[in-house]
Order: structure tokens, then C-alpha cells, then sequence
């Protein structure tokens, strides 16, 4: 199916949280509301002419200057040969999403990462906790606001800059 | 050895004391001499190991210290002395310290029977194999200590890893060598040399066909005994570090390991006394002492080969798994050793004295195989374009 | 006819005998891991009921580096996305920064790119086969494969000087031009090497024991390595004839003719470790064919296009995918006008292998943890980046 027939088949069913306008490319972009991802996603995977059995990359993205966190889901479809992109935003003060990962097992690990590392909320999601890094860190690193803490467990943070200007 | 004993009490260095304080002094002597003998040759075959590992893996192996490498074994060990012995605080200290002397007394106490030469041996009892499957069976109380005092999960799973598969492997081997003992009539390690005579027809491999089976049985079972691979799976370094090991140090993890490459040892010893001629050579000159020399010399030749088809075969295949370790025992092994120890039986009953057509036979056919292998080998070598830019020579 | 057993482990034994679970720490520091992996292992005796990853002790935050060091000065940094096979990693950086900025990369540069992927390809399928005999308790094969491995490496080296982590690509192609002489002695190596690989199938591929050790363990449905974002030759393993070198051309591949081996099941289940190691072995094969086309049929001109110093592409989002030696390897860029990239995120095939551990290996015996770790061929820091 061709990246018109899989954002028409979207519209038809949730024409509310589905973007009217979509991104042409390898990767088609279709913009999602942030509340129905999880049906949208449902929709994609089951709908036998659509069948994305395969979720390729779940990215965010901290947009600061727009005060919004953007998530990419990058789904493949092994069965029909297409893919296609979701993008969604969510506010950056207290981000939240629905879980993909009763459709996707990957999405377990990759919604994880998310949350670890930019602090999205995934609700729902059978074991949200940090992945790479310690349990015990505070604040979420790829954040454009990220500090780093001066010290962890006592072991100093602070070094001398490698660029002697 | 207890006549040598009477008679340096008797006329020589020991004239005049109780003859019980006597014995004492003589036995310690011996053992002595044995102790510093088996360290020596486990040292040196811990060096030979390395370098045909290396070989086989297209590396070189040591070859800093001495000339080839040679001296390297006393190197690490003496290195290994000089370690800090550390027993860690949670494991079970009077067990943790004891678990190594208990290997070594089994393994050592071993040695008691193994006949080097014709009267060249400490104590020729008449019981002289199951002594030794006895007496090896207290490694097996050293390793289970060992894993269990460490107070470590990993190295409790080797211990109990390594006592089922010993003890598991003693049945087989038991059975193997009862093969032979149906043909000596006596259990004494001289006596089943003397069974034998020094040429290939004439040793128990080529007797007949459930001794040439014997062989290869005892053979198997003897490198799974001696934990190697490829049944290592209680040392396996992957998965266990150093299994039971893991937690020593120092002086007492080079007594494990001494006590496995002086094991290899010890399976090719038995195996030459069983089914190799033992010591025997023709009797080519009446000096008495360059007799003695060549049949000492012999029976070390034919060990040091199985030790170093052992070696082989731990460069080469990969390690079984427990279960199939255990399927393989117990489903395989057990039963092709009962089978052929009943049909060796039978043989023994028609044929009392052995056969020489089948003696012949299994000659012919022995050869026939080391033929085929040399074939093979060739066969390798000739496809194989190996690079000999570095001297092939050990 | 899986290999799992299926015992309950919250059975009461004969005679009232009560069995507990042991937990067990693998890691971080141990021989087998292929690098610094953790699991916690709940056991019942030898067979396991789950083994739980922890993973994040490589983790270098390099795509936080990257919002720092802009497009250009993030190439040496991919090298150690993956520091086995660095060279495709480079490539797929590479490839994104020419997508965000609409740079079309030379043929000869594109040639180039191929050359050094596939013999990045061929050393790192190299360890991973010779790291499963190692695990598997056959030392032999290991260093036998490091022994190639030390050729390609001395190949690579004439060609950008380093060994292990290469920085051979810039955007819009590769750095330096194939020394003179270099297709002539790579010829000769590819000689050399392809009759190894039988010697080296006819030392372990077939050897009984080795074969029950992978054989059964651990099969992977197609579906459900589908489902778990298996790529690469665990993909392939279980059956799935996907190759994004094949499905999703790029690069100059569309040029070349090769195969794309999948797993059948030849000496158990279909996609069980074993297929999943065959696979590797007849990969290697493969890019032997394609770096023979590519190394006969090379054409002249630049080997880089021209792209201005500081990298300023237009504001978008790609994501790029190429076929590294674990698997499709996801390279997302985000760029908004600016010298630095918004956001980079790489999508790894050990990351999913990883994750499919936990599920995996229910069941299994001890023993065979490491023979899965091996056959998904795990790589630490892909998983921690």
C-alpha cells in the first residue's frame, strides 16, 4: 500500500487525532495526537492490508524552543514491504503517552529508553524504569536542560576542560 | 619397596633402629622423592599443554622463559607461592584451607601403585587398580569442599557440576577395566604388565575386540574423572570462571592445578599399565640398570603420549553440556561397558589363553586405522596451505 | 521441539521436598558476555526461569555528544557505536548527513564505501562465529578467526591506518582513495581466505558436539522475531529472507550480485542458534562475492563530493537504515538549520537481541545463556551506545 492509502485509511478512522497533512519521503510522516497513539498503532498492526508487524525506532526529540517533546515511531511492515513514520508531541513540563508495548515487545525496552533518557511517561507500560542509566540518577540527561549533578555516589563530576583556549 | 626397606635396615644407613621407625623413615623418603617427582612432572606438563595448545591454535605459546619456554611452569609457580592467600570472610574458613590438601592426598596417594619399572614401585599391592579408583575418589571430596566453602552460588555449581560427572564416570571405567582384569586374573597393576608382553600384539589393546573397546571406554571416561574437556564443563571458563576454583588463590590454586595435570598423568600411567604393555621391553642387554632405565624410559613415553592425545583433544572439541554429559554416561557409556564386559566374558571362558588369530586380527586392524589417520592427516596438511614460517618444533 | 524444559518450579519435590530459586549475577565483569553485560539469573538448579539483562554499564552518551560536536566532528564517535564492525557505522552516519543535506555521494566513493563495509562484515563475523566456538568451550576456532581477522584488519589499515575504529568516512564519501596496488593485494587475500572458511566449517560447523550445544536451543519463530525487532542474521536465522542491502538498496549495491542466506532449520528448529550461526558463516561467503565485484569492476574519479566545512543542512528529520553486520542498523538524525544536530538515535540489532533475551530464556539451562548471548551475537556497546 502507498503512503496515501495507509494516512487515508488512518483518516477514516480517526480523523480527530490524524493530521490532515502528511510528509512524502521514505519514510511518509503522519502526524498523530497524543492520546490515541496507542489506537492508532493497534490499527496499523492489525488491519490486515496495513499489517506494521514491526516497530522499527521510537525516538524522542527535545524541542525546547517549542516547549514540546516530540516522539517518532518509525514502523516497518515486513508482510507488504512499507513503512511509515508516526510523529507525535507532547508538553515538555509533564510528558505523557500511551504504551505501545502490549503490540510491540521491542516497545517495552525503547519506551524505556525514553523515559530514561528525556523522561517521557509511557502509561501503562508494564515496567517503566531507567535502562541505561543507574537507577538511582536523578534528572533525565538528554534533555537540552540537563545539568550534571556534581557528584554521583561521591565520585566527582567536575573535570579540567580538555580545550586549554 | 619393603624389600629395599629390609635391607637398608638391615646392612645399610638405617642399622641398629626399630624396625617400625624404620619402615616410617623409609616411606617418608619415598614419598618424598614421589611428591617432588609428580610436582616436577606436573609442572612439566602444564609447559608441554601450553605449548601444543598453542600449537593446535596457531599461536606459539610460552617461549620467554628458558629455552622454549621450558622453565615457565616454575615460574608461574613459584609467582603463585608468592601470592597473598586470601580466604574470603564469608566462606567457611577450616574447610576452605583444608579442601586442596584433600585433592592432592587423593590424587597423590595415587601414585603408591603405579609401576614405573620392573620392582620400580612403591607398593605393590594386590589390589592394586581398585586402590586407585578408591583413592581418586577423594579429588572429588576436595572439589565438592572446595565449591561449597567458598560460600560463592558459581563456584558451588562447579563442585556439584564436577562431583556428579566424576562419579557418574566411574562406572564406566570401573567396568573398563574389570574387561581386563577377567583377562589377568589379578587386580596388582605388575601383574597385569606381566600379562602383557612388550610387543603391540601382545598388550591388551590388540587382545581382543572388548579390550580394544575397553580402551577407548576407560579412555573417555578417565578425561571426564579428570575434568577435561571436552568434559569441563565445571571449570568451564565461560560460564564459571574458574568453577569450584574460583575463590583461591595463591599456593593453594596451584595445588588444583597441579592436581589436574598431574591427573592427565595419572590416566595415561593407568592406561599404559591396562591396555599399553606397561613398562615391558625386550630384554636387549643384561645390565640390569640400562634395563631399567629403558623400561622407566618406555613406560613414561607411552603415558606422556595419551597425555598428549588428552591435550589434543582439549584443542579441538567444543564442551559437552551437563545433561548430554550425564545422557551420554549414563545412556551410552554404562550399557556398552556392561555389554562388553559380559561378552569379554564369554571370550575368556572359550578362549582362556587369548587367540592368536585374533590377536592378528585386531593388530591388522589397529593398523588399518593408524593407516587411514595417517592418510587423512596428510590429506589436511596438503589442502591446508599452513604457513611454517615458525619452526613447527615444540 | 524446543529445547526449553517445562518444569514447574513452584512444584513441592517427592517427599515433601522444597526446592528455592537461586539468583545468580553474570557479570558485569566475565569471560563469556561479549562485553559489559549484566543478567541476573533466576535458577532452579541448572535451568533457569528468567534471565534478567541489566544493561548501561558502557553507556558513553554518544548521541548527547553529538548535539556538541556537530556533523562533521560526530564521525570518529559512531566508530565506537559498534567498534567491531566500525566501518558500517561510519556509513550509516554518513548516509544521514547526506540525506538531511540532499549530497549525492561519487561512484568511486560509493565503491569505496562497499569495499571497506564488506571486509568490516567479514571481521565481525568473524569473531561472532569464533566467539560462539569459544564460548562453546572450542578455543581453537577462536583464534583461528582472530588469525584472518589480523589480515583484514592489516588490509583496513593500509587503507585508512587504523585497525579497529577506522573514521574512513566523511559525508558525501570517504576520506582517502584506495592506495596503489590495494585491489591486487585484497584479491589475493579474498584467495587466500575463501578456502579457509570450508577448513574452518569442517572443524566446527559439523562436529557433532558443537552441533548438539546450538542445535535446538532457543528457536526463534519468524513471527516473533518480527515482533521483537530482530534484524540482521537473527532475522535471517529464523527464516525471514530480509536484507536491507537487497530490500531497501543504497549505496552501490544495487550493482552487485549476492545471495541472502536464511536459516532452515538443517540441524533442529528453525531458527535456533545454530541456523543463526550458519547464517553468519554463509554471510561471509557472500561478501566475499560482492568485494570481488566491487574490487574488479571499481570506477575512477573523486572519491568524495564537496561539502562545505561547516555542515549546516536544512531543517528536517531522516532516518536512515543500513545493514551492519548485527543487523539493520537505524540511524535517526534531526536537524534543525543549525551546525548541530538536534537529535541522533541509533536503532542497534543487538538492542533487540538483548531485549529478547529475558523471553528467551525461560526454561533454558545455564549453559545454554551463553550459547544464546553468542548466537544473537550480542555486542555491548551497541546495546548501550
Amino acid at each position: 500500500m502507498d503512503a496515501d492509502g495507509i494516512h487515508r485509511a488512518l483518516r477514516e478512522k480517526f480523523a480527530g487525532a490524524v493530521d490532515p497533512d502528511w510528509v512524502a519521503g521514505e519514510w511518509p510522516i503522519v502526524t498523530v495526537g497524543s492520546a490515541s497513539v496507542a489506537e492508532v498503532c493497534r490499527l496499523l498492526r492489525d488491519e490486515p492490508a496495513l499489517g506494521f508487524d514491526c516497530l522499527s525506532n521510537l525516538s524522542g526529540v527535545d524541542r525546547k524552543d517549542d516547549d514540546r517533546i516530540e516522539v517518532w515511531y518509525h514502523l516497518l511492515s515486513y508482510r507488504h514491504r512499507h513503512q511509515v513514520a508516526l510523529r507525535t508531541t507532547t508538553p515538555r513540563l509533564d510528558p505523557v503517552l500511551p504504551t505501545v508495548s502490549h503490540l510491540w515487545p521491542i516497545a517495552n525496552w525503547l519506551e524505556r529508553e525514553c523515559w530514561d533518557l528525556l523522561g517521557v511517561r509511557f502509561v501503562d507500560h508494564p515496567d517503566l524504569r531507567r535502562l541505561l542509566m543507574p537507577e538511582d540518577w536523578v534528572g533525565h540527561p538528554l534533555r537540552k536542560d540537563f545539568v550534571e549533578p556534581d557528584e554521583y555516589h561521591g565520585i566527582s563530576t567536575r573535570r579540567e576542560s580538555l580545550l586549554k583556549l | 619397596m619393603q624389600q629395599l626397606a629390609d635391607r637398608l635396615i638391615d646392612t645399610g644407613f638405617l642399622q641398629g633402629l626399630p624396625r617400625g621407625l624404620g619402615y616410617v623413615i623409609v616411606v617418608a623418603l619415598f614419598a618424598f622423592l614421589m611428591l617432588n617427582f609428580i610436582m616436577l612432572v606436573a609442572g612439566v606438563t602444564s609447559w608441554l599443554e601450553r605449548r601444543v595448545w598453542a600449537r593446535i591454535q596457531s599461536r606459539i605459546g610460552p617461549n620467554r622463559v628458558g629455552p622454549q619456554g621450558s622453565i615457565q611452569w616454575l615460574a608461574d609457580g613459584i609467582k603463585n607461592i608468592m601470592k597473598e592467600d586470601i580466604v574470603p570472610s564469608a566462606a567457611d574458613a577450616p574447610l576452605f584451607r583444608f579442601a586442596p590438601y584433600l585433592a592432592m592426598m587423593g590424587f597423590f596417594g595415587a601414585f603408591a601403585v603405579v609401576p614405573f619399572g620392573d620392582g620400580l614401585i612403591v607398593a605393590d599391592i594386590n589390589i592394586g587398580v581398585l586402590y586407585v579408583s578408591a583413592v581418586t575418589a577423594l579429588v572429588v571430596v576436595g572439589i565438592l569442599m572446595a565449591g561449597w566453602s567458598s560460600n560463592n552460588k558459581w563456584a558451588l555449581l562447579g563442585g556439584i557440576r564436577s562431583a556428579a560427572q566424576i562419579i557418574s564416570y566411574e562406572i564406566p571405567a570401573a567396568l573398563a577395566v574389570l574387561t581386563v582384569v577377567l583377562f589377568t586374573g589379578t587386580l596388582s597393576m605388575q601383574g597385569i604388565i606381566r600379562a602383557q608382553g612388550w610387543a603391540p600384539w601382545n598388550w591388551f589393546l590388540f587382545h581382543n575386540p572388548f579390550t580394544f573397546v575397553a580402551f577407548f571406554l576407560f579412555f573417555v571416561s578417565a578425561l571426564a574423572e579428570g575434568n577435561r574437556t571436552p568434559f569441563d564443563l565445571p571449570e568451564a571458563e565461560s560460564e564459571l570462571v574458574a568453577g569450584a576454583f574460583t575463590e583461591y588463590s595463591g599456593l593453594r590454586s596451584l595445588l588444583f592445578f597441579l592436581v589436574e595435570w598431574g591427573n592427565l598423568y595419572l590416566i595415561g600411567a593407568i592406561c599404559t599399565t591396562l591396555f599399553l604393555g606397561g613398562w615391558q621391553v625386550p630384554a636387549f642387554t643384561d645390565s640390569g640398570l640400562v634395563l631399567g632405565l629403558a623400561q622407566v624410559l618406555t613406560f613414561f613415553l607411552k603415558a606422556y603420549f595419551l597425555v598428549f592425545v588428552a591435550m589434543w583433544v582439549r584443542g579441538t572439541l567444543p564442551r559437552v553440556r551437563v545433561d548430554q554429559l550425564m545422557t551420554l554416561c549414563w545412556k551410552y557409556l554404562v550399557p556398552i561397558a556392561f555389554v562388553n564386559m559380559i561378552l569379554a566374558a564369554f571370550f575368556a571362558a572359550i578362549l582362556p589363553n587369548g587367540s592368536i588369530f585374533v590377536k592378528a586380527g585386531m593388530c591388522v586392524f589397529g593398523l588399518g586405522l593408524a593407516v587411514h589417520f595417517f592418510q587423512r592427516v596428510l590429506f589436511h596438511l596438503r589442502r591446508a596451505k599452513p604457513e611454517l614460517h615458525l619452526s613447527p618444533i615444540v | 521441539m524446543s529445547h526449553a524444559i517445562d518444569i514447574d518450579l513452584h512444584r513441592e519435590g517427592p517427599g515433601g521436598l522444597e526446592t528455592e530459586e537461586m539468583t545468580l549475577n553474570m557479570g558485569p565483569q566475565h569471560p563469556s558476555t561479549h562485553g559489559v553485560l549484566r543478567f541476573v539469573v533466576k535458577a532452579d538448579g541448572e535451568v533457569m526461569r528468567r534471565a534478567i539483562p541489566d544493561i548501561g554499564y558502557l553507556h558513553r552518551s554518544i548521541e548527547k555528544i553529538a548535539e556538541k560536536v556537530g556533523y562533521h566532528g560526530f564521525m570518529p564517535y559512531t566508530d565506537r557505536v559498534d567498534y567491531v564492525s566500525a566501518m558500517q557505522c561510519n556509513q550509516g552516519w554518513a548516509m544521514a548527513c547526506e540525506k538531511l543535506a540532499g549530497i549525492e555521494v561519487p561512484r568511486r566513493g560509493e565503491y569505496c564505501r562497499v569495499i571497506a563495509s564488506e571486509f568490516g562484515r567479514i571481521a565481525s563475523h568473524l569473531i561472532s562465529v569464533g566467539a560462539t566456538g569459544m564460548d562453546m568451550g572450542a578455543i581453537t576456532p577462536f583464534t583461528h578467526a582472530i588469525r584472518e581477522r589480523e589480515y583484514i584488519n592489516d588490509i583496513l589499515e593500509e587503507l585508512c591506518g587504523a585497525r579497529l575504529t577506522f573514521n574512513y568516512m566523511r559525508i558525501g564519501g570517504c576520506a582517502w582513495d584506495l592506495p596503489p596496488g590495494f585491489a591486487k593485494r585484497a584479491i589475493a587475500y579474498l584467495d587466500r581466505f575463501e578456502p579457509l572458511i570450508d577448513e574452518y566449517d569442517e572443524l566446527i560447523s559439523f562436529n557433532k558436539i558443537y552441533v548438539e550445544r546450538l542445535a535446538n536451543v532457543a528457536p526463534i519463530t519468524p513471527e516473533r522475531a518480527i515482533s521483537w525487532n530482530l534484524v540482521g542474521p537473527n532475522l535471517r536465522g529464523s527464516g525471514v529472507r530480509y536484507d536491507v542491502r537487497r530490500d531497501v538498496p543504497y549505496s552501490a549495491y544495487p550493482e552487485f550480485e549476492f545471495d541472502v542466506p536464511v536459516g532452515t532449520g538443517e540441524r533442529g528448529t528453525l531458527g535456533d542458534c545454530y541456523d543463526r550461526y550458519m547464517v553468519r558463516m554463509r554471510e561471509i561467503r557472500q561478501s566475499c562475492r560482492i568485494l570481488r565485484q566491487a574490487l574488479e569492476g571499481i570506477p575512477a574519479g573523486p572519491v568524495v563530493a564537496k561539502v562545505p566545512r561547516t555542515f549546516k543542512p536544512a531543517p528536517g528529520a531522516v532516518h536512515v537504515r543500513v545493514e551492519a553486520s548485527r543487523g539493520d542498523m537505524g540511524w535517526f538524525a534531526v536537524s534543525d538549520g543549525t551546525a548541530f544536530p538536534v537529535r541522533v538515535h541509533i536503532r542497534t540489532g543487538s538492542y533487540a537481541a538483548m531485549a529478547a533475551i529475558e523471553e528467551l530464556s525461560k526454561g533454558l539451562m545455564i549453559a545454554d545463556l551463553v550459547a544464546v548471548i553468542a548466537s544473537l551475537d550480542i555486542v555491548a556497546p551497541e546495546v548501550d551506545r
